[in-house]
């Protein structure tokens, strides 16, 4: 009996083990594509994220193959799901780059995770994009990281410029989500440029995500009588938020950050969010016609309005392939060398340039939400 | 459960220091061997494996660690992970510190020692504040019946989260990153060795008796003079030290922390290791440890073909369906040496019989 | 003046949602002694059913009360029904196994359902349709005072319960037989009560009641997703401990408390430590008064 055990146990590692291995020998067989890893949370609490910005690659890299792919090459992205754990990010981009070995590696949304894989891209000279990590310590682990998006210094001078000079107010109270560095990085660098542009911070209150009650913090905001509450979290808690304040008879406007893209935004906020605004990698409503061909394409292929996750994924392989075509040879150190003089990309959320520090400069567009849909408020240049 | 072991009672039953001499040879030069072969591991190992590997010593000690607890002690923690947070964050700490030290730089060219000897420093206090940290939360819970450490473990773990999420010094919600690289194959499985052994000893010592006693009838053993509050602090304390090592190596394997990677799920995870491998059994923490890192690993694969999230999903499955229908996990609390021929055995283990017992 | 009042308010609507939770999770563990953690996925499971109620039968274009009581019935059926299955399935086997199996087994039911909730329902929050109620603008209010009428649907539902609940335990048959069982088990069986539907019956009472708070939190908080239990779960549990578990008024009392603790905590001091409140007072409770605010000491059985 207890050798049939052993046995059993010994059985069960037989299957698993090559289970591990199998696949990665099928996928080196394929020599005419140039293969790109993707690390996404396309499960777990930030699921939506991972799959916003898969679509985006996905519609991409369809649409590069289609004009006849790279350098007589098809592109194949490998997407890995790390389930929203850096843990697990860290292992999937090893495994990309050792067992699938791509040239080539898009993620991740979050900071947090970005931070992890960047040092093994970085010591493996494979090429990163973040299509929307906006921590600026990313891109400083190495010159192989890149990124495609604003990152939160920018984003946070942009609301508070755009509250001190287009809305003209003085008073602004925070609420932030702490368990989120993002959050706390945008109402960082938003006091910052706030307070340098004459503007008060008359509280700074906080909260979790997960979070459902938000009475208390607003109540002690109330009390402090401010022109705007800046709110940088995601579209999850800032909802219920907008709704809790209106119902204790806050009625000045809600300003918060890309968190908030999401039509869940409207649907759980309701009459509550009108009035908000928000900065945004792009706005669906601009008019130029390599926008909108992305929006009609998006549409067909899944039914959908473009989040800005998507537009982000979707200008990151589009980065990456016109610096695959502009590349000497596919080596991964002249890919590095054609992604870092990355000038006037017009992509689908701005004209982007890469910057010596290999982040994207950019505008970020603001957007209002009146009569239940994001509306084009005003677009702030950097500097 | 099964009924209480017929330990005999040997004299040399002093923790730590009265294995026997063959004991102490083989143990010792375990440890030794990790060193040894650790270079060539890292040269002519792919990374990806070796990272499964370090992975799979991490997970070891996590789930021997936890079994002490759960296992031989008979209480439910389930913040495993908010130990191993505190290791984690500590060691960190630790090592950086040092590493930014000019004095400590200098020491360090001028004495000789290697440079990545900073590493048991910060291992060793991390694992202090682990058990320092497990000593507070266990005293008030564990003198209660069981059931209220699963929920105050539970809850320690997010007080631990909140409170790393608070404090700028150690990056608050955006976490630590920069950690130098320094959990080598040699470190971890040396710790991994180490605990192990020390488990191993704790068990078979009459510390390790008063444990059973805890787990088999707490009121019998308080009747027989037992200290059961006073051996169940000191178990948990035990099993937080090692969970602090375990915290300390992740955070030198992964160069980044966040508050976030230390939730539930991840206690979850280790308690699963410990249940599958059976509650008791040091050799089947250590299989089940292995098994359930290749098997993410495995599963991933799955994930990339269906594009679902089913892991957590199975792994819950297979807890309920074990309680269930095979309560004891894949050994029950015996030890895989136990499956050997018993002639193997004794040259094996020199006193076999020492730990012999009454099978079920 | 009107804040502290606006923030005692607030208080109570929160501490009425804790109630109406740990109501729940405080008999089912005064019958079994058993940390049922998948009280809170019950909870979960309890405002999913209300939503796709609600959605399915197109409840919103008939507001009104008659509405309401429709989702609630549904959600606390489905509910109830989870609650006998888990029991059955999950619960009943390990009767007599030890119970560190039996809190292994909850935690493996929580987390499944959890997990497979996400497959089913996805992980992205959804909106709870609010508009099969019209209270919208209805709120009332005296000075920078407002006062909503859902805060008051709640508070006055969870001290209804309350009074039922205790009503029920003390002044009927299924009541004193819950007593017994929750006394000693192998002596009520001997008595001739049958221990086994008494259980379940406190189970599918208990579950029913995490269903209609889950449905309540719906339409006060209109944002669910298949994580929403944990917490709540786990906070309502630290609410029975407090008040003293077992107790239906301790643990209504306890939710209150726990309330007001993290509504002044958050208001007035460091709102950034509101989770870890509710398991420094658990820690502390277990430290000095195990027992709990209203719960009597009962030694241990041998």
């Amino acid at each position: 009996m207890n050798m049939r055990l052993v046995t059993r146990v010994t059985l069960g590692f037989a299957v698993v083990v090559p289970l591990a291995v199998g696949p990665t020998v099928e996928a080196q067989s394929a020599d005419d594509f140039i293969k790109i890893g993707e690390v996404g949370s396309t499960t777990g609490s930030e699921a939506t994220f991972g799959v916003a910005t898969h679509q985006g690659v996905d519609l991409a890299i369809k649409e590069i193959n289609a004009t006849g792919g790279i350098q007589g090459k098809k592109l194949k992205v490998i997407l890995l799901d790390d389930q929203g754990k850096p843990e697990e990010a860290a292992t999937a981009t090893t495994r990309l780059i050792t067992q699938d070995k791509v040239t080539a590696i898009i993620g991740e949304v979050a900071s947090s995770r970005s931070l992890a894989m960047a040092p093994i891209a970085q010591q493996n000279k494979i090429p990163m994009i973040s299509p929307s990590s906006t921590n600026p310590k990313v891109t400083e682990i190495g010159d192989y990281i890149f990124r495609v998006c604003f990152i939160d210094p920018f984003q946070g001078f942009v609301m508070a410029r755009f509250a001190a000079e287009n809305l003209k107010i003085k008073r602004v109270a925070i609420l932030r989500d702490v368990k989120n560095d993002y959050s706390v990085g945008l109402a960082k660098y938003f006091t910052e440029t706030f307070k340098k542009l004459g503007g008060d911070i008359v509280l700074d209150q906080s909260y979790s995500a997960g979070d459902i009650d938000f009475k208390s913090q607003l109540t002690a905001i109330r009390a402090t009588k401010p022109e705007a509450i800046f709110v940088p979290g995601y579209y999850t808690e800032v909802g219920l938020i907008a709704r809790q304040a209106r119902s204790l008879g806050i009625k000045v406007p809600m300003l918060g950050g890309d968190g908030w893209d999401s039509p869940k935004l409207l649907q759980i906020g309701g009459k509550a969010m009108e009035g908000a605004y928000f900065s945004n990698h792009y706005s669906a409503e601009d008019k130029s016609p390599h926008v909108q061909a992305f929006i009609d394409r998006y549409r067909k292929a899944y039914k959908d309005t473009p989040s800005g996750l998507a537009a982000m994924g979707f200008d990151a392989t589009m980065v990456l392939a016109d610096a695959m075509k502009r590349a000497k040879s596919l080596a991964t150190s002249d890919i590095r060398a054609a992604l870092a003089v990355t000038k006037d990309y017009q992509g689908v959320t701005g004209r982007i340039s890469i910057d010596q520090q290999r982040n994207a400069v950019k505008p970020a567009v603001v957007l209002k939400v009146v009569n239940g849909s994001f509306s084009y408020e005003s677009t702030i240049r950097p500097g | 459960m099964e009924a209480v072991r017929t330990q005999p009672h040997t004299t040399k039953s002093r923790f730590l220091f009265s294995t026997s001499t063959f004991q102490t040879l083989v143990w010792g030069l375990v440890l030794l061997a990790a060193f040894v072969i650790s270079p060539w591991i890292q040269q002519g190992i792919n990374p990806y494996w070796f990272t499964i590997i370090i992975y799979c010593g991490i997970n070891i000690i996590l789930a021997v660690s936890l079994n002490l607890v759960n296992g031989f002690t008979g209480q439910f923690s389930i913040g495993h992970a908010g130990f191993m947070a505190v290791g984690a964050y500590v060691a960190a700490v630790v090592t950086m510190a040092l590493g930014a030290n000019p004095a400590w730089n200098e020491f360090v060219a001028s004495s000789g020692i290697p440079a990545n000897a900073v590493l048991p420093i910060g291992l060793c206090l991390g694992g202090v504040a682990a058990a320092g940290a497990g000593y507070m939360v266990g005293m008030p819970s564990l003198r209660l019946r069981g059931d209220y450490l699963a929920i105050v473990t539970l809850g320690f773990g997010e007080i631990i989260r909140v409170v790393m999420m608070n404090t700028e010094a150690v990056g608050g919600a955006s976490g630590l990153n920069n950690i130098p690289f320094l959990s080598d194959f040699g470190w971890v499985y040396s710790s991994v060795v180490l605990t192990v052994f020390c488990v191993w000893r704790m068990v078979h010592s009459s510390h390790g008796r008063t444990l059973l006693a805890v787990r088999e009838d707490e009121i019998a053993g308080e009747a027989m003079g037992v200290n059961t509050t006073q051996a169940k602090v000191r178990a948990f304390a035990m099993g937080a030290f090692f969970a602090g090592i375990a915290g300390g190596l992740y955070a030198h394997q992964l160069q980044i922390l966040t508050p976030q990677t230390f939730d539930f799920n991840r206690s979850f995870e280790i308690v699963i290791m410990v249940v599958l491998g059976g509650m008791g059994s040091i050799s089947g923490s250590v299989v089940a440890a292995i098994l359930l890192t290749v098997l993410r690993e495995a599963l991933r694969v799955i994930q990339t073909w269906y594009e679902i999230d089913i892991r957590m999903v199975i792994y819950s499955l297979v807890l309920i369906i074990l309680m269930l229908t095979r309560p004891n996990g894949l050994f029950g609390s015996r030890e895989i040496i136990d499956f050997f021929p018993a002639s193997l055995r004794r040259k094996l283990a020199g006193r076999a019989e020492a730990r012999g017992g009454v099978k079920q | 003046m009107d804040q502290f009042l606006q923030h005692v308010i607030n208080a109570l609507s929160l501490g009425s949602i804790y109630a109406l939770i740990a109501l729940g999770y405080t008999m089912v563990f005064g019958v079994l002694q058993l940390i049922n953690f998948a009280h809170g996925e019950i909870y979960m499971l309890g405002a999913f059913t209300g939503m796709y109620t609600i959605r399915w039968l197109r409840l919103e274009e008939h507001p009104g009360i008659g509405s309401l009581i429709i989702a609630l019935i549904a959600a606390m059926a489905a509910s109830a029904t989870a609650g006998f299955v888990i029991e059955r399935l999950a619960y009943r086997p390990l009767r007599k196994s030890p119970r560190i199996n039996l809190l292994i087994t909850a935690v493996g039911v929580s987390l499944f359902l959890q997990y497979t909730g996400q497959l089913i329902f996805g992980s992205d929050p959804q909106f709870f349709p609010t508009g099969i109620l019209e209270l919208e603008g209805y709120n009332w209010s005296y000075g920078d005072l407002v006062i909503e009428p859902m805060q008051i649907v709640a508070l006055v539902l969870a001290l209804i319960l309350m009074v039922v609940l205790q009503y029920i335990i003390f002044r009927t048959r299924l009541g004193r037989a819950m007593r017994a069982v929750s006394f000693n088990h192998d002596l009520a069986s001997l008595m001739g009560i049958p221990t086994n539907q008494i259980i379940s019956a406190t189970f599918m009472l208990g579950s029913a009641l995490a269903g209609a708070a889950g449905v309540l939190v719906g339409l006060i908080y209109p944002k669910i997703d298949p994580l929403m239990g944990t917490m709540p779960g786990l906070k309502a549990f630290v609410a029975a401990v407090l008040g003293g578990i077992g107790n239906v008024t301790g643990a209504v009392l306890g939710a209150f408390t726990l309330g007001l603790a993290e509504e002044f905590l958050v208001g007035y001091w460091v709102p950034t430590y509101r989770d870890a409140l509710a398991f420094g007072i658990l820690i502390l409770i277990l430290l000095f008064k195990p027992s709990g605010l209203l719960g009597v000491h009962r030694a241990e059985k041998v």
